[in-house]
């Protein structure tokens, strides 16, 4: 049985306790989305600025509002940190990554999505452990998915 | 059923605990403790039995066909449609009709009654503390035909605010309320409000789910018009679930799904409809489940409602009195603190941290508690928060779980070192 202790390693309290990137962005320009886990209620807004079009698109800052727990909140702590500066390309290889860690059947792989680094977004490995957190630890990730597509079309 | 013990005290929790075999289970080598009766409550080895002899020796189609056994089902099925009607005091078995859920029994009350009898402009007044089951259904008859909703809203203790009321029935065509909030645990006075509905010319539709599993029933104390109730919370089987209405009212009103069963006659050209209860019931029931509730029913029966009652009104009076006097400004417990209104619910907030955190910390110690907003959103808004953490009692709960619970909780603040 997976104890506690794989859930809430020290780096996602952490991110719990001390949120980064959390705030509004002015919209527009920045994207605005909105993300819920129809579960639990929890709510997430996320404000998204891109830099440039295209195959240059640049995430040039991302913010995050809203309420959550432990896991929702520190995976979306940790999202804002990883994609801020990458360009859009490397975000979503990085989401696809994420969601893949997590379990989730259906991602559209690409050559390469192996090697992308995780860094210490690999601490919410242990969620995959705890299914019914599964949902909590990838709100941010889906809200973001929406946003970066809404950036781009 | 009765205990093998006549001289027991009028109610042994110890002696029922050990009806419950799901009770005896342990998990990493530690009891189980379960707090989530409002969610669904957990079987006695009555109820199971019922239903696994019944599987092996009983099973057959109702109402169909002429075989001996298809006769013996279907005694079993309509016994339980007179067990229920017993439990609640309804006038006639005949107005207990078996649905899927609660949930489907508040949809046949809108698809059936509502369709027929509401138009554009009728209004229909719901209260702030309704679960989802009794929102959604209005909400879609809203969208479909233009009915106006009004709510009744809640004082700050969550009892419902009646300051107002008889202005909000004003015109109304029906008043649909819960018996008892699954979230605050508050028991609103379901025959004084029955009385102004029926002051306004509403019709009185009660949200029985959380109610009939704890309390005595009376339908016709109450003088309600159409009552919700389900089996899985009761001790009973899920997958079966009951509506009981006034025979003339269910009489007048159309069907709701169409199929077997519920007919007179099919022609090419169309169908007449059997009587009340066939008439709501399409299709081959829940037919097991039906020997199990009735299983149930007997199993409550036997303890008697009034000592559930009592017995849930003193554990709720001590996990209040436990929980505020170990964690004081820690803990904000919602809802009413007089268990004379209030049922074994305790929804809390708990030093800032997420309800899915706390519910994460207590299971690991085997305490099962729901985190979320318990299918009410728009009282979540009321109160001012996304989700709660719930603990809801039942028969078989007692002072032990309470404090497993507490304790528990004294452990979360180790963990988020807040």
């Amino acid at each position: 049985m997976p104890g506690l202790d794989d859930l809430y390693r020290e780096i996602i309290l952490d991110h719990y306790r001390t949120p980064r990137n959390r705030g509004e962005l002015e919209s527009p320009p920045a994207i605005e989305s909105r993300g819920h886990n129809p579960l639990c209620g929890d709510e997430i807004t996320l404000y998204l600025l891109v830099d440039g079009e295209g195959d240059d698109a640049v995430v040039s800052d991302v913010k995050i509002g809203g309420q959550g727990c432990s896991i929702s909140q520190s995976s979306a702590s940790m999202m804002t940190q990883a994609v801020i500066g990458k360009p859009v390309s490397e975000a979503r290889a990085l989401l696809r990554r994420f969601k893949s860690m997590m379990g989730i059947e259906g991602i559209d792989e690409q050559p390469g999505d192996a090697d992308v680094a995780l860094g210490d977004l690999e601490a919410l490995q242990g969620v995959v452990k705890f299914p019914v957190r599964i949902k909590c630890a990838v709100l941010s990730w889906n809200t973001l998915a929406d946003a970066l597509d809404r950036a781009t079309a | 059923m009765t205990f093998d013990d006549p001289a027991t005290p009028s109610f042994d929790v110890q002696a029922i605990r050990k009806e419950f075999p799901i009770l005896a289970r342990r998990i990493d080598d530690k009891p189980l403790i379960y707090l989530d009766s409002g969610n669904t409550s957990q079987k006695p080895r009555q109820v199971i039995s019922a239903m696994s002899e019944f599987l092996e020796q009983s099973y057959a189609p109702i109402n169909r066909s002429s075989y001996r056994l298809a006769g013996e089902a279907t005694e079993a099925f309509e016994g339980a449609r007179r067990a229920v009607a017993r439990l609640v005091n309804a006038p006639s078995a005949e107005e207990i009709v078996f649905t899927k859920n609660a949930t489907e029994s508040m949809n046949l009350i809108t698809q059936a009654w509502g369709r027929a009898n509401l138009t554009e402009g009728d209004v229909v007044v719901l209260t702030h503390m309704e679960h989802h089951a009794n929102i959604v259904p209005w909400h879609q008859l809203a969208a479909e035909r233009g009915i106006e909703i009004r709510w009744v809203p809640l004082t700050d203790d969550g009892r419902l605010d009646l300051t107002d009321l008889p202005r909000l029935l004003d015109g109304a065509k029906a008043f649909s309320f819960t018996a008892m909030s699954n979230v605050l645990g508050t028991l609103p006075p379901v025959a004084e409000l029955c009385r102004a509905a029926h002051d306004a010319g509403a019709l009185a539709i009660v949200d029985a789910c959380q109610y009939v599993p704890h309390n005595v029933t009376d339908v016709q104390a109450w003088d309600a018009d159409l009552v919700a109730f389900s089996s899985h919370k009761m001790c009973g089987p899920s997958g079966i679930g009951m509506l009981w209405g006034r025979m003339e009212l269910l009489d007048a009103m159309p069907p709701f799904l169409g199929g077997g069963n519920m007919i007179d006659t099919v022609t090419l050209d169309g169908f007449t409809t059997a009587p009340v209860p066939a008439k709501f019931e399409a299709g081959t029931p829940p037919i097991a489940e039906a020997v199990g509730l009735h299983a149930a029913v007997e199993f409550l029966e036997g303890i008697g409602m009034t000592e559930v009652r009592r017995h849930e009104m003193d554990l709720t009076r001590y996990a209040l009195d436990t929980l505020n006097d170990r964690f004081g400004d820690d803990i904000t417990i919602y809802g009413p603190d007089d268990v004379e209104v209030r049922g074994g619910v305790l929804s809390f907030a708990f030093r800032d941290l997420h309800p899915h955190d706390v519910s994460q910390v207590l299971d690991e110690r085997n305490v099962c508690v729901r985190a979320g907003h318990h299918c009410a959103k728009p009282l979540m808004q009321v109160l001012g928060v996304q989700s709660t953490t719930r603990a809801s009692f039942y028969l078989y709960n007692d002072t032990d779980d309470v404090d497993a619970l507490a304790d528990a909780l004294d452990g979360a603040t180790d963990i988020f070192g807040f």
